[in-house]
């Protein structure tokens, strides 16, 4: 399946991914740096993308201009397939205060994404065809790139009963999760994932032990014994993962682990995999780039689940990146409203705000610095869709255009023009990064300008 | 100093100096009369989101002794009580300009939340489980009353370490001081990683011969249904301070109150070595120095509001 326009597979069953339908843009890239790993593409050229649709590439200054095409300078610029993010919170229905699906979109743009997948941890959770068809619905009228829902795995993520796996599946569900809070009962999960036999869909995992984690608020180690704040142990997180792991194995099922945070986790789906788990799963910027020492200013922003934690779990975490244990790169875009934030950290609500500056985070603490190359980075960011049978997508003639441009020179203080995204609890708020994206592509169609960008075009 | 956070922003210079105006205010509450003039005319709010008798009634009785005009809020029966944010009591108070808002919450780092939202100087009195530096500092303040110096000295802190804001604050201030600390108590009640704030950890009193000081924690009743220890019985049997495990030399503390019979036998509490109510006087006077130090100190900075009053006023000036 690839990152398209609604409806394009055909077919009897609903589309996946879900955007406001539009017609494909015609666009020359003049003269960047195009870069596309998995095409092994590397070189300055013109892109150039007609009726939505990647054509041919030319030398640079070379492709021919299309009749009401958009020409834009390349020239210092970078283009690279658009990202893919699995895991966003975009909070339709019910909390449209802290984000919708127009503002979630918009946010998941800025940041270089073509499609990204929302969660169902909603308010009434997405558990019901119902539910499901009524953020779809929205989703066609109000979201400017392809989203894809997931469904619940039990009715009101209460963890007892299955929700209609198989309706839900027919209703267009990308997948299954619970994500906010784990699957505590391993007899419930193992019913889930016998019953993908015949609803599909992968089954994307909260790992975490209610029991162990009971009352933490951040990572359990020496800055919360400092502190004084209750502790969440790494081994909350990397026992469900080698429970659930097993529980996959032994049904044969396949399933996404969501948001690692600790070296015991990386070892334990590095584990699984040797031993033939379908498993796969996913880090987020915020775990490759922070440690729990960001507590210390006890500044509710940097409080999420899991919980920040050791610079040596985050080592770990940027090794398991670079050699594969971890497929790829997940924001878990969690907007909250400021006054959920501004309280006192035990108080806050969980969770970070991090579409908007994934790539320039990742870029400016990992890629620069020589930890990780730019190819892995591009590639780990566009891969997300995989574990939910989303292609990843490529800058190569005759495909969907889905791309992403980028100033990697551009230095720019976060949140100092405010954030797309309706909330802005941003981790790296009044930080300078570098690397910026100025214009997204998304399922064919410009899905945003950055604004000094569009202003530099318009004159 | 603009602000009395917690121990571990506090400098030892900075701990000195409060702890001599303490020593000078202890002198005045031997006379009769025992008011000053200092803070007339300013206005000191007590904002209480838990209930406190020593620490509450102390700051109150400090800001009236220096000639404040004192307010306390608690949360019950207030605007707190109906569901106000914190954000909002702090501006509803910052309202009548208080020189000092001294807050108390069950929640750590509150008051670095409030230092943010008003332009009062803001005092820690009891954060969540992390810190109670006015605690300490009286603390540090006794203890100096009968001993020269701390330098060197051995203390251990026993009991609930895992739920202790006073064990925290308490462990910083006596390091900075110059004080070995261990910390003893069951293994489920010492956090871990607290080794790395500079204390060494017991899991038993056999070595409690070695100490100068013993400082007893509360160990609350709740925790046993939280299954942190087994029973009070067994707590007791294995950190309860008697007379057979407190040394004739060893100095005796706690921060109150006591649950008698539980972390401390009754026969130690009344004992010459403890320094329990001498911990409650210190509470007084070292409360007076701290709002002293923050409400009159020649660096307090106030540049938002115009010039700062004057600290000595001057012939032409209305006093």
């Amino acid at each position: 399946m690839n990152v398209s326009a609604n409806g394009s597979e055909g077919g009897a069953e609903a589309p996946k991914l879900i955007s406001r339908p539009g017609a494909g843009t015609n666009l020359i890239i003049r003269g960047a740096r195009l870069l596309d790993p998995r095409s092994d593409l590397d070189a300055v050229r013109d892109l150039v993308v007609r009726d939505g649709e990647i054509a041919e590439g030319a030398e640079p200054g070379g492709a021919a201009e299309i009749d009401g095409a958009e020409i834009v300078d390349g020239d210092g610029l970078l283009a690279v397939p658009a990202f893919v993010d699995p895991h966003v919170h975009f909070r339709v229905p019910g909390q449209e205060h802290k984000e919708d699906l127009e503002t979630g979109t918009r946010s998941a743009a800025a940041g270089g994404y073509c499609a990204v997948i929302a969660m169902a941890n909603t308010s009434p959770p997405i558990d019901s065809a119902a539910v499901l068809g009524s953020v779809r619905d929205r989703a066609e009228r109000e979201a400017s790139i392809p989203v894809g829902f997931v469904a619940n795995v039990t009715r009101g993520m209460e963890g007892r009963e299955l929700t209609e796996m198989a309706e839900l599946a027919d209703a267009g569900a990308i997948g299954f999760s619970d994500d906010g809070l784990p699957i505590a009962n391993a007899n419930v999960l193992r019913r889930a994932l016998q019953y993908q036999r015949l609803a599909g869909g992968v089954i994307a995992l909260h790992e975490e032990d209610p029991d162990l984690s009971a009352g933490g608020v951040m990572n359990e180690g020496e800055i919360s014994a400092a502190l004084g704040m209750a502790g969440v142990p790494a081994v909350s997180e990397s026992t469900m993962i080698a429970r659930n792991c097993s529980l996959a194995l032994y049904e044969g099922a396949r399933i996404h682990v969501q948001h690692l945070s600790a070296r015991a986790s990386v070892e334990e789906i590095a584990r699984a995999k040797s031993a033939g788990v379908q498993v796969t799963c996913e880090a987020s910027p915020h775990h490759l780039t922070l440690t729990d020492e960001a507590v210390r200013s006890l500044d509710a922003r940097f409080k999420m689940n899991p919980p920040l934690r050791t610079e040596d779990d985050r080592q770990a975490l940027i090794d398991g990146l670079r050699d594969g244990t971890i497929d790829c790169v997940a924001t878990d875009h969690a907007p909250h409203a400021s006054e959920e934030k501004e309280v006192p950290f035990e108080e806050a609500a969980w969770g970070v705000t991090g579409l908007e500056t994934a790539f320039a985070a990742l870029y400016t603490d990992l890629v620069l610095p020589g930890v990780l190359p730019l190819e892995l980075l591009v590639e780990r960011m566009t891969c997300g869709g995989e574990p939910f049978g989303i292609e990843a997508p490529r800058l190569e003639a005759g495909v969907t255009a889905n791309i992403a441009l980028i100033d990697p020179e551009l230095a720019w203080t976060v949140g100092e023009d405010g954030y797309e995204s309706r909330s802005y609890n941003n981790c790296f708020g009044g930080r300078e990064l570098t690397g910026r994206v100025l214009m997204t592509v998304a399922a064919g169609r410009v899905a945003f300008r950055q604004r000094s960008f569009a202003l530099g075009v318009a004159t | 100093m603009k602000h009395l956070l917690g121990v571990d922003q506090l400098s030892r210079d900075e701990m000195d100096r409060i702890l001599e105006r303490a020593q000078s205010f202890a002198e005045v509450g031997r006379r009769d009369i025992k008011k000053v003039p200092t803070l007339r005319g300013r206005t000191i709010v007590n904002l209480f989101y838990e209930a406190s008798t020593r620490t509450l009634s102390s700051f109150e009785l400090a800001a009236k002794r220096l000639s404040a005009d004192v307010v306390s809020v608690k949360s019950a029966g207030s605007s707190v009580d109906k569901g106000e944010s914190l954000k909002d009591t702090v501006a509803t108070l910052s309202a009548y300009d208080p020189a000092a808002i001294v807050i108390r919450s069950p929640h750590a780092g509150a008051a670095d939340l409030v230092a943010r939202w008003t332009e009062a100087s803001v005092i820690n009195a009891g954060d969540g489980k992390h810190e109670h530096p006015t605690q300490a500092l009286l603390d540090v303040f006794t203890l100096r009353q009968h001993l020269d110096s701390l330098e060197g000295t051995n203390i251990w802190i026993v009991g609930d370490v895992l739920h202790s804001r006073v064990a925290r604050s308490c462990l910083l201030a006596f390091r900075k001081m110059g004080a070995r600390v261990t910390v003893c108590g069951p293994p489920t009640l010492i956090p871990r990683g607290i080794e790395a704030l500079g204390c060494a950890v017991s899991y038993d009193l056999d070595a409690l011969g070695e100490a100068d000081v013993v400082y007893a924690l509360r160990m609350q009743r709740e925790r046993m249904s939280e299954s942190f220890v087994p029973s009070l019985r067994e707590y007791a049997a294995r950190y309860q301070i008697d007379s057979r495990r407190l040394g004739p030399r060893q100095l005796l503390m706690h921060p109150g109150p006591v649950n008698r019979g539980v972390e401390l036998a009754p026969e130690v509490i009344d004992s010459p070595q403890s320094l329990i109510t001498a911990q409650v006087e210190s509470g007084l006077v070292v409360r007076m120095a701290i709002l002293y130090e923050l409400l009159t100190g020649s660096d307090r900075a106030r540049p938002e509001r115009g010039p700062a009053p004057a600290d000595t006023p001057t012939i032409g000036q209305p006093a």
